[in-house]
């Protein structure tokens, strides 16, 4: 299990650490523009998205908005619940679950032919 | 989900203020150390573990009642001591009862009362809610048991199969009972299993590593991180079939277009996670046990933990084969087949460890060790007869048979539960400083043994001959008469062998009042839990122990010389902490773990009869989530009361108090 | 054995003081609730993954009524959906501020996140209604049923986070969430962004794909 362990370095590290907790120092040197560009980007994609409603993609539809989900959902949890910056750990048991439940799910809808 | 934080707050100017409130001016803080009071209002992970213990034995009785009438009804062809009706309620309360308020509970205990022990913390990472788990999952197990006395239990089997459970097939209340019932259940265990997870990941003492935790608490973490992601799973099942009953909607009903093989799927991807929920403990808890009365560290540690991780991670590949003669297509047969056949490789990893850690050892069979062979010889039957399931073919026949009744119960029965009876034996000392008699208790061992061969081992043939399962009774001449009445017969010697463990407990109570307590380290053990005395003092350490080796305990005690020969170094009462520590501050008591549980089986009332209960219990639990967000975890800037939990030394907290620089902690809201 | 004596001494009294508080005693660094926060939205993956699984499943099966996609309105439908994810834009913004101190600015923020939620909800209630009033009832078919148990569990969600964030408003202006409390608003964002997040794989999923 490749948790990250303070312990593994040395015993008694945890005396030396600085006044900040570490997540909430990384998030403060994230400007508010950045949010915001993010935010510019995301609602670019949602309106890519609902144009593919007025406008004939054919069989490229699905992938387009799957891909376009796909990258709507990566850059909510990488910049704004801050995974890029944060502990893997937590990166790893979101994307665990996620995971999991992907997975789990697809293997259902296969066993009722739902792609057929 | 609540958002304990314990920081203490600064207002931004910096200023220090002292802000002298009541929470929320209702209640007192609870300051009781002792009586009811003090048990309804703990956050103590030990006071809970055995409050876990004791709900769940209690639980034991009911289910074990229940199994009796099953087995009475059984006795003979054509008997007629409950009818279809009731039998149908009786066996479907047996498995829900042994399966949620029996097993996964007691495991629980074993799980509250030493995780942090032998990780070396002081408490689990959220008290309170830890508290809230316990009462949910007491009001929840209550409220499905109350049932019996509204109309009549569940009726649909443990897992509860659609349309079976539509209202047109069910119509009495058993079954929203069930589903209400599982999920205040549910809700207790999500709450304890997120707290588990992160205790285990945050609060290990210094140098307690990972690869150094004992095996036990290994297998807990395996186990609550499979219900953080199985519960959901069983929450959607159970709101889905509640929403049918109570709101008409169709999910599961084929007349509306409705597939009922979603119900299936849903169930048992929780349910087969849920098979290595139940196991895993046990599972962890022989591992602490052979060890200690082998003499010898445990075989293969990091195959030990590793095997562990792969049932867990496996478990949630082999659902379907609980569904091979539902029609689940050639594919998915193959592919659940062989997924299920490779589940049971590190399964046998962990029990050639266990023999490979007897071997060559200095056993001593006391009722513990007893016991924790019985897991590993009974648990081997079972795995087998689970091997000859994963053939299709083979399994297409066993299915619906007393087969499989056979099969789960070897492996629930005898693995499962002779597990959770070794930690009984093995850690009462610690838990309330006295043994267990070993007389009464190896003839408790002894006679549940046969007891269980004798119950469950004719169910083989019994099936093999094509008996099927939950049936209220059968016909004279059909060949089953005679390996039904032994099965009985061994039920019954269960019976008595429970009843002698419950004389066990109580004579050696008595033998030991006025008695010192027995020292921390009665066995000779490895790990941290037996460094400190015992009963185990509220605080736990006196000093947290920085921990250099896996088997850290052991490593204090003894050593190698020159030859590689183990040798003693310290005597465990040199090495083990001593009474008596000040200046320690635990969390506080509170009121509103109770209160808010309270309030959930009222809701469950109220969507079955009058929205008025739900009215009462909303109002219960927006209360409790209020009262708790708004309710310091510590009140150690109170100028009153300290002692409220630590009686050895009230002075001790005000010495830490005065470290703090600002004043009243606060609580996070809670959504 | 003696020095190993002190070293504990030290060590133990430092990890009592901060039991279950703090993230200077936690193995990892990080505080207990934030990854119990993490844990959480872990497990609600597969909550939301078999709501939506039972969706897609049913979504063409109807004895009787009319079937949801029949009925969505895209265009309310694109409105009330990029209101919720700007809702995550001044979520984040009420972190920022809060971490830096703004405790003003970080309520003002607070109070329009729980805004676009509130106008989020209630375009949900508009949707529902209108559905209802063109013929397709809770119960009127499978795929009606799957629809709004998935969409309404999905507000509700959305509905929990709006108590949070007007709880968080009155402690900050209470005076009790002050600039070192910024990891409690962080966590709440958290749920909040995960609400969100689901709310884009329906929006996909459920709307757009059919």
């Amino acid at each position: 299990m490749s948790v990250t362990d303070r312990n593994d370095a040395e015993v008694g590290a945890t005396d030396e650490e600085s006044e900040t907790p570490p997540d909430i120092e990384a998030i403060s040197h994230v400007s508010d523009w950045k949010y915001i560009q993010i935010a510019i980007i995301l609602a670019v994609i949602t309106a890519a998205e609902v144009a593919t409603y007025y406008i004939d993609t054919g069989p490229l539809e699905v992938p387009l908005l799957i891909a376009m989900m796909i990258a709507k959902f990566v850059l909510v949890i990488m910049w704004f619940m801050h995974l890029k910056f944060d502990s893997p750990l937590f990166t790893r048991t979101f994307v665990a679950g996620l995971a999991m439940a992907v997975v789990v799910y697809i293997a259902v809808l296969s066993m009722f032919e739902f792609w057929a | 989900m609540a958002l304990t934080e314990e920081r203490p707050l600064a207002l931004t100017t910096g200023d220090e203020v002292t802000v002298d409130h009541e929470p929320l001016g209702v209640f007192r803080r609870p300051t009781a150390t002792e009586g009811w009071r003090s048990w309804v209002t703990t956050v103590d992970h030990k006071k809970i573990g055995i409050m876990y213990g004791y709900a769940a034995f209690f639980f034991f009785l009911v289910g074990g009642l229940e199994a009796l009438v099953i087995r009475t009804q059984l006795a003979v062809p054509d008997n007629s001591v409950v009818s279809a009706e009731l039998y149908n309620q009786v066996y479907t309360m047996h498995g829900v009862t042994m399966v949620f308020l029996v097993i996964m509970p007691m495991a629980a205990a074993f799980a509250n009362y030493l995780l942090p022990l032998q990780i070396g913390a002081r408490d689990v990472a959220f008290p309170r809610m830890n508290a809230f788990s316990f009462w949910c999952f007491l009001f929840g197990g209550i409220f499905l048991n109350t049932s019996w006395f509204l109309g009549g239990a569940a009726d649909g089997g443990w897992f509860a199969y659609s349309p079976n459970t539509g209202v047109v097939f069910s119509p009495s209340h058993g079954l929203d009972f069930f589903t209400l019932g599982l999920l205040i259940t549910g809700i207790a265990s999500l709450v304890s299993s997120i707290n588990l997870t992160v205790t285990v990941l945050n609060m290990r003492a210094p140098g307690m590593t990972l690869m150094r935790m004992p095996v036990f608490t290994w297998m807990v973490l395996v186990v609550q991180v499979l219900l953080v992601f199985a519960l959901p799973v069983i929450t959607l099942a159970l709101i889905l079939l509640l929403f049918e009953r109570l709101y008409d909607a169709q999910f599961f009903n084929p007349e509306a277009g409705a597939d009922p093989l979603l119900w299936e799927n849903l169930f048992w991807i929780f349910g087969h996670p849920e098979v290595y929920i139940l196991i895993l403990p046990s599972f962890g808890i022989v591992s602490e046990v052979i060890p200690v009365f082998s003499r010898k560290p445990i075989f293969g540690y990091p195959f030990m933990v590793f095997s562990g991780i792969a049932i867990g991670f496996m478990g949630w590949g082999v659902w379907a084969h609980h569904m091979f003669a539902s029609g689940i297509g050639p594919i998915s047969v193959a592919a659940f087949s062989l997924s299920t056949m490779f589940i049971a490789v590190p399964t046998g990893v962990k029990i050639l460890n266990w023999l490979a850690t007897m071997w060559g050892g200095k056993l001593t069979f006391t009722t513990p060790m007893l016991f924790a062979v019985g897991l590993v010889a009974m648990f081997t039957v079972g795995g087998l007869s689970g091997v000859t399931h994963s053939v299709a073919p083979s399994d297409t026949q066993q299915t619906d048979t007393y087969y499989i009744v056979a099969h789960f119960h070897y492996v629930l029965f005898g693995g499962a539960l002779m597990g959770l009876f070794a930690g009984f034996y093995f850690w009462w000392p610690k838990v309330y400083g006295h043994f267990l008699g070993e007389r009464l208790g190896k003839a408790h061992f002894w006679l549940m043994l046969i007891g269980f061969n004798l119950t469950f081992g004719p169910m083989h043939i019994l099936g093999l001959q094509g008996m099927s399962r939950r049936i209220y009774t059968y016909d004279d001449g059909l060949g089953f008469n005679m390996w039904n009445f032994v099965s009985t017969v061994g039920a019954f010697l269960i019976a008595v062998s429970i009843l002698l463990f419950m004389a066990n407990v109580w004579t050696s109570r008595r033998k030991a009042k006025g008695q010192p307590a027995v020292g921390p380290d009665p066995w000779d053990s490895r790990s941290l839990e037996w460094m400190i005395p015992s009963p185990v003092p509220e605080y736990n350490f006196d000093e947290i122990p920085v921990v250099t080796s896996r088997d850290e305990f052991w490593t204090r005690k003894y050593g190698e010389d020159e030859n590689g020969k183990v040798v003693r170094l310290h005597s465990a009462d040199e090495v083990c902490q001593k009474p008596g520590a000040t200046g320690i501050h635990l969390p506080s008591p509170s009121y509103w773990p109770i209160v808010l549980s309270a309030g959930l089986p009222f809701i469950g009332y109220g969507l079955i009869y009058s929205l008025w209960w739900a009215a009462l219990g909303g109002v219960l639990v927006i209360a409790g989530i209020y009262g708790w967000a708004l309710e310091p975890a510590d009140d150690d800037e109170n100028p009153h009361g300290h002692d409220d939990h630590d009686d050895h030394d009230p002075s001790g907290d005000d010495a830490v108090a005065a470290d703090e620089p600002v004043d009243v902690p606060e609580e996070a809201p809670v959504g | 054995m003696a020095d190993t004596a002190t070293h504990d001494v030290t060590l133990g009294e430092a990890f009592a003081a901060e039991v279950g508080s703090g993230h200077h005693a936690t193995n990892t660094g990080y505080t207990n609730e934030k990854l119990g926060m993490w844990v959480f939205l872990g497990s609600e993956c597969l909550l939301f993954g078999g709501l939506i699984t039972t969706y897609l499943l049913y979504q063409d099966r109807a004895v009787e009524g009319p079937l949801p996609k029949d009925l969505y309105d895209i265009p309310f439908t694109s409105v009330s959906s990029f209101v919720l994810l700007m809702s995550s834009l001044t979520m984040v913004l009420a972190v920022s501020s809060q971490v830096q101190g703004d405790l003003r600015r970080a309520r003002t923020w607070l109070v329009g996140t729980a805004l676009l939620g509130a106008t989020f909800i209630a375009g949900q209630v508009y949707e529902f209604t209108s559905f209802v009033k063109e013929g397709m009832g809770y119960t009127t078919n499978l795929a009606a049923s799957a629809f709004y148990t998935l969409t309404g569990f999905h507000g509700v969600h959305v509905t929990v986070g709006i108590i949070m964030l007007a709880s968080l408003v009155a402690l900050s202006a209470s005076g009790r969430l002050g600039q070192d409390r910024a990891e409690t608003v962080e966590i709440v964002g958290l749920y909040w962004h995960f609400v969100d997040v689901v709310w884009i794989l329906i929006f996909t999923i459920v709307y757009l794909i059919t």
